[in-house]
């Protein structure tokens, strides 16, 4: 049996997790997940900028921190930090390490960056079409930003057959992260598709972080123990793919059925057919029961060949957007903030502006949810304490999203009574930077496995 | 027959990919199952969501895990860092869905 554990649900969640997983019990894998759609094309703009940079920063600074616990227990980490410059992060953790004295093998997966070869695609054929709407790419192509092959589990698990202490790739399915220490261990086939079914699902479990034990739960969310020093998830892996979850004695949080159902539908399409470069796992083969206290127990996992594709993210501008927010406070605080909206509009009218879309929502009456059965009843809504105005123009004109931010801060004083602007100003415009999902043959891009000892 | 909310039966969770909200619904209670399947068709989940689901809906069923996922097509205002909404990624349409009231036997 081994374990494998979750540190990093996404860049930005918790930087004591990772440290908490290594230090409070026994593991043997530490898998980190950095990088989403957005951050790609952020990393895309910083490695322009400096040719040094383009990798998750935060990365290399967590394994500063707990290089010396990793190396006393022999606990190998595998994260998608390296972003656009996968050698950089290498160098940065070699550097890193250099610092406190200590030897460490690195290794890194590239080969997923095909923003160099785009255009060469495009002039052979390759269309890379988008999967939703069938425009080719060429539509689009001098907005694009960055654009990336998401790899799978196998060229991380060569990385750790070549001796690997810290695998570092760029962009890789976030299940592969956990799969790939199971294929290295146990020495799964890549036609082995029961078994990396298996390891897919349970990589699918922990790659949001404690979203699994108790985070975000709905099941009597209110008696969940100890949220405070809520415990990250850990996969206990055995070779025929049946596998546990749990987390670390002491911890707080939940691991239960209701806990782990939720992860499992989170992010779900056709549940009988969640493709992967590694596989395409059946999630209605699931068989689940309870193993004890923070347990469950995953079996009768079935699975089937992988395509001949490889999943393209693109990232690519599309335009400019701004969002300004002012709370009206009781009486009738509703009615105030839509009366706001109505003279924001005629104001923009006037002004001429013309966006592609005006959005206003009303925070604390229906607008995370938005629909009918959420709306305030004639009771409720005048009795509400106080409604927030959220207001957002989308444009490929910035100076029109500009002008729009401008319109704000007056409304504290030539408009409807009793209102806060929240202490935030104008609102700021933002890039917006857009997705395109493709598919290409996985002949066409070849991962990149290279080993790095640490000068000692 | 008698009313209830699906909340006091299940619990549920959403998310995204692109343009499409995915709710995932689960019953407290794996016998409850059934009604769900009966009651909580896509065609009710289309009218629940009327004004924010504006393509089609889709069902898949999970009777393993005694639940339905439920993929609502051109619900996120375009999606990811295109949409203007306060809930872009559709997180909230877990409770939103557990508001339905449904038809048991009493």
């Amino acid at each position: 049996m081994i374990r494998i554990a979750n540190g990093q649900g996404f860049w930005g969640d918790s930087l004591e997790a990772p440290v908490e997983q290594v230090r409070r019990g026994p593991l043997d894998y530490l898998t980190l997940d950095y990088l989403s759609e957005v951050t790609m094309s952020i990393l895309q703009k910083q490695h322009t900028r400096d040719p040094k940079a383009g990798y998750a920063r935060d990365f290399v600074d967590m394994i500063a921190r707990i290089l010396p616990d990793l190396k006393e227990r022999r606990i190998r980490v595998i994260a998608n930090a390296g972003g656009i410059n996968p050698n950089g992060c290498r160098d940065a953790v070699l550097e890193a390490a250099k610092r406190q004295g200590i030897e460490v093998r690195v290794a890194v997966v590239t080969g997923d960056n095909i923003l160099p070869q785009l255009d060469d695609f495009l002039s052979r054929g390759v269309e890379l079409k988008n999967m939703e709407t069938g425009e080719p790419l060429s539509a689009i192509r001098p907005q694009v930003q960055s654009a990336n092959v998401y790899f799978g589990a196998f060229p991380i698990a060569e990385a750790l057959g070549q001796g690997a202490e810290i695998v570092i790739t760029g962009r890789c399915t976030d299940t592969a992260l956990a799969l790939a220490p199971m294929i290295h261990e146990f020495g799964w086939k890549e036609n082995e598709w029961d078994k990396l079914a298996a390891g897919t699902i349970a990589g699918h479990t922990i790659e949001c972080g404690a979203q699994c034990t108790g985070g975000n739960c709905q099941v009597d969310w209110e008696t969940i123990p100890n949220m405070a020093d809520i415990g990250y998830p850990i996969i206990e892996a055995e070779p025929d793919g049946t596998f546990v979850v749990t987390k670390h004695a002491g911890t707080g949080g939940r691991v239960t059925l209701d806990s782990v159902k939720e992860q499992l539908l989170y992010e779900m399409g056709d549940p009988r057919e969640y493709i992967t470069p590694d596989c395409i796992a059946d999630f209605t083969t699931i068989q689940l029961e309870p193993a004890g206290p923070d347990r469950v127990r995953f079996g009768g996992i079935k699975g089937r060949p992988a395509t001949e594709f490889y999943k393209v993210s693109v990232s690519y501008s599309s335009g400019f957007k701004a969002i300004g927010s002012m709370a009206y406070a009781w009486p009738d605080a509703y009615k105030k903030a839509r009366a706001a909206e109505k003279i924001l509009r005629q104001r923009l009218d006037r002004l001429g502006l013309r966006f592609e879309e005006v959005r206003a929502e009303f925070l604390g009456a229906n607008a995370c949810q938005g629909i009918p059965a959420a709306e305030p009843s004639a009771e409720m809504e005048p009795l509400l304490s106080e409604v927030v105005l959220r207001f957002g123009v989308r444009s490929e004109n910035r100076a029109a999203v500009d002008r729009f931010t401008r319109e704000i801060p007056p409304l504290a004083l030539n408009g409807p009574p009793v209102v806060s602007g929240l202490g935030s100003g104008r609102p700021q415009v933002e890039e917006i930077v857009a997705y395109w999902p493709a598919l290409i043959s996985k002949q066409e891009v070849k991962p990149e496995v290279t080993l790095w000892p640490s000068e000692g | 027959m008698a009313k209830r909310r699906l909340i006091e039966l299940a619990h549920a969770r959403s998310g995204d990919k692109g343009d499409t909200s995915n709710v995932g619904l689960i019953a407290r209670d794996p016998a409850d199952y059934p009604i769900l399947v009966r009651e909580v068709t896509a065609e009710r989940v289309k009218e629940h969501f009327a004004g924010v689901c504006l393509g089609k809906v889709e069902r898949f069923e999970l009777p393993n895990l005694g639940a339905l996922n439920f993929l609502l097509h051109e619900s996120l205002d375009g999606g990811g860092t295109l949409a203007l909404k306060a809930d872009p990624q559709g997180k909230t349409y877990s409770s939103a869905l557990l508001r339905m009231e449904i038809e048991v036997d009493s």
